[in-house]
């Protein structure tokens, strides 16, 4: 035991004395929550329209006022010709432009149809879909509000609902994703390129030839990551919390079992990936892509996986960072319990266990 | 009592193409001072990797305190200490932690087998908090045979420790090695300097891969089987040219400030022959004498005739 005691504590003196490791570890996490939380937000903050109102009455001012009540718009411009339009969004000031034609209310009480105009600038499509869906739902809002429910003939509103996330808040969807993709990188990194070092330097040479039995040099390498990793979480989550005011609507010991799982499969990786590679550069290059890749496209986080072609749907299910998503998500967000996430906790599990025997089974006792 | 047994083994590298031990066998008596002496690339550091359980051999067998370095590899690895030819510590750990690192590694500490390095110690022990990797070379190959010694191994493994270690620090390791092996220390070294090689016990000469002789130092070059003279004047190259053009000249080399000849039989008087065919060739302040030869003289005329 007195052993493996020693060996922990030669990892954390590398740890600790080597300040790019240290960044690495500490500082990747922090960064990827301040940039995912404020730079690539795809949460939408006063975004500015233009309006150009030919109907000048009273439902059409409802809905200008509907629009600059929230957070979402601010009207910058007020077009008073629709041949202006189009230089305006050319200009790219403005993302939406408004139009409301002439006798807009007339038409709304008489002939029970009015027309809106909605123009968006499509350069970026996602943000303009959004955009028109904001508008359409306030707009409908307001629709709602002037017509009277008893009115003749029914008119059949469709109702937007966002349930679990109403102000759409970006953090939400990023914050479990930047936990997988924190957790995965760091420590397959970081016991890969330990081990792979230990490679480099020759010291493996001399552990190998001592009593140290594989699985407790195993077992010693993982300890201090795991460690720090739990760590890392740790802080993932305060920043989450105090400055993305995500909420944490689960059970915060579920949680930490849960990234714990993760944590174990993500070392269990960083050795097989050290049994394989002879050089850090090596080791460096796989975890990276090996880990960075599959884990922004496949865990859904930053794309739909329900919108991939089928082949990498089902391809999207060997990563284990896909499951740790969706149980992060259950956890935080909708606050599940076990009872609901068993099954993907089942998954995780699975792959740790391969992943652990393939790495005791590759690991070489002698100098390859 | 042999310690260390190697039979006719062979290693290739990169699928065959590169034999680096071609039919080596040799052994080492239990507290014997072991040497494998060699140019780079002779096949030394395969000869350690195989004891050390470190390689396979292709073909032949090994023993090391009478395991067998294949099948009972975690055995020798309890009794064993080595030094692997290149620093092989962590250079970011400091001089005292990599030596407890290694105490504990192998269930021990640096006060129960202390008396076994204090000789070596006490020299690096004024910069016990130094980082490792900031010692100089002769104190890093201090502190790796520290390292190697601090379980109190039954058999030491010494891949060149002295390779690249000045002549004052080369002349105390060798005798700490005469120290460990009073203690009943088995020590299986290897150097590059065939002057070292006379401070072994025996000796193995390797060539490519090839053992070229192996017996006591004194007998190797005692089988020296003609008579060796040195031979200087004022200008060398010259005279190196010069005396391999003359057809009564067996062998000439370069050795130290002069050239080792030896001479074809049937010249009388040899040094009146070759003092005048020098003048004739316009050489002067000629010195001329007969030497001993030494390990380096039988080590070049071996690797000539296995050429």
């Amino acid at each position: 035991m007195k052993q493996v005691f020693v060996f922990v504590r030669k990892e954390f003196y590398h740890v600790f004395r080597d300040r790019k490791t240290l960044l690495l570890l500490f500082g990747l996490p922090v960064m990827q929550i301040v940039l995912f939380g404020f730079a690539l937000s795809n949460e939408i903050k006063k975004a500015d329209i233009a309006i150009c109102d030919y109907a000048h009455d009273a439902t059409s001012q409802k809905i200008v006022q509907a629009l600059n009540a929230g957070t979402v718009f601010q009207t910058r411009e007020v077009l008073f010709s629709h041949r202006e339009i189009e230089s305006t969004l050319r200009r790219s000031d403005e993302k939406l432009v408004i139009v409301i034609p002439a006798g807009f209310s007339d038409d709304l009480y008489h002939q029970h149809k009015a027309q809106i105009g909605i123009i968006a600038d499509a350069e970026d499509p996602n943000l303009a879909n959004a955009l028109i869906a904001y508008a359409a739902r306030i707009i409908a809002d307001v629709q709602s509000r002037v017509i009277p429910p008893s009115s003749l003939p029914m008119q059949i509103i469709p109702e937007i609902r966002m349930i679990y996330n109403p102000e759409l808040k970006g953090a939400t969807n990023f914050v479990p994703g930047v936990m997988a993709l924190v957790l995965l990188l760091v420590c397959v990194l970081m016991t890969s390129v330990s081990i792979v070092r230990e490679k480099e330097t020759g010291t493996m040479e001399v552990l190998l030839v001592s009593p140290l039995h594989p699985v407790l040099f195993i077992v010693a390498k993982a300890i201090p990551y795991f460690l720090l990793s739990l760590l890392n979480l740790t802080v993932i989550l305060v920043l989450s919390v105090f400055l993305l005011d995500m909420p944490v609507n689960g059970s915060i010991l579920l949680l930490y079992a849960e990234s714990a799982l993760l944590i174990i499969t993500a070392l269990a990786l960083g050795l097989v990936f050290s049994n394989i590679t002879s050089s850090q550069q090596t080791a460096m290059l796989i975890s990276l892509l090996g880990m960075l890749l599959p884990t922004v496209i496949f865990s859904g986080f930053m794309f739909p996986v329900e919108n991939m072609p089928v082949p990498l749907q089902v391809l999207s299910n060997i990563f284990p960072s896909k499951w740790y998503y969706i149980i992060v998500k259950g956890i935080m967000i909708k606050g599940l319990g076990f009872a609901e996430l068993w099954k993907e906790t089942m998954i995780l599990t699975g792959m740790a266990m391969l992943f652990l025997i393939i790495s005791f089974k590759s690991f070489n006792i002698r100098m390859a | 009592m042999s310690e260390v047994v190697f039979d006719r083994i062979v290693k290739t590298y990169q699928r065959n193409s590169i034999r680096a031990l071609d039919d080596v066998s040799f052994s080492a008596d239990r507290g014997s001072l072991f040497g494998l002496i060699g140019p780079d690339g002779a096949g030394k550091t395969s000869i350690f990797r195989i004891l050390a359980t470190l390689t396979l051999p292709d073909r032949g067998q090994a023993r090391v305190s009478g395991w067998d370095v294949v099948k009972d590899y975690s055995k020798i690895r309890q009794v064993v200490g080595y030094m692997p030819g290149r620093f092989s510590l962590y250079p970011d750990l400091s001089v005292g932690e990599n030596l407890s690192f290694f105490a504990a590694l192998f269930n021990t500490t640096v006060q129960a087998n202390y008396d076994l390095i204090k000789d070596i110690y006490r020299q690096i022990e004024p910069f016990k908090k130094r980082r490792a990797g900031a010692l100089s070379g002769g104190m890093k190959q201090k502190l790796a045979l520290c390292c190697a010694l601090i379980h109190r191994p039954s058999i030491l493994f010494l891949d060149e420790p002295t390779t690249g270690v000045d002549a004052v620090s080369r002349k105390e390791f060798w005798q700490t090695l005469g120290n460990l092996r009073k203690q009943g220390i088995t020590i299986l070294v290897s150097t590059p300097y065939m002057d070292e090689a006379a401070r072994c016990e025996n000796i193995a000469l390797i060539q490519n891969g090839k053992i070229l002789s192996i017996n006591t130092p004194q007998k190797i070059a005692g089988e020296f089987p003609e008579t060796l003279f040195a031979v200087r004047s004022n200008n060398m190259s010259g005279l190196l040219r010069d005396l391999r053009g003359m057809s009564g000249i067996g062998s000439c080399y370069t050795f130290g400030e002069f050239h080792h000849i030896t001479f074809r039989q049937g010249i009388e008087n040899p040094q009146k022959w070759l003092v005048g065919e020098l003048e004739s060739k316009h050489h002067h302040e000629i010195e001329f004498m007969q030497v001993q030869p030494t390990i380096e003289d039988c080590f070049i005329r071996l690797m000539k005739k296995d050429e």
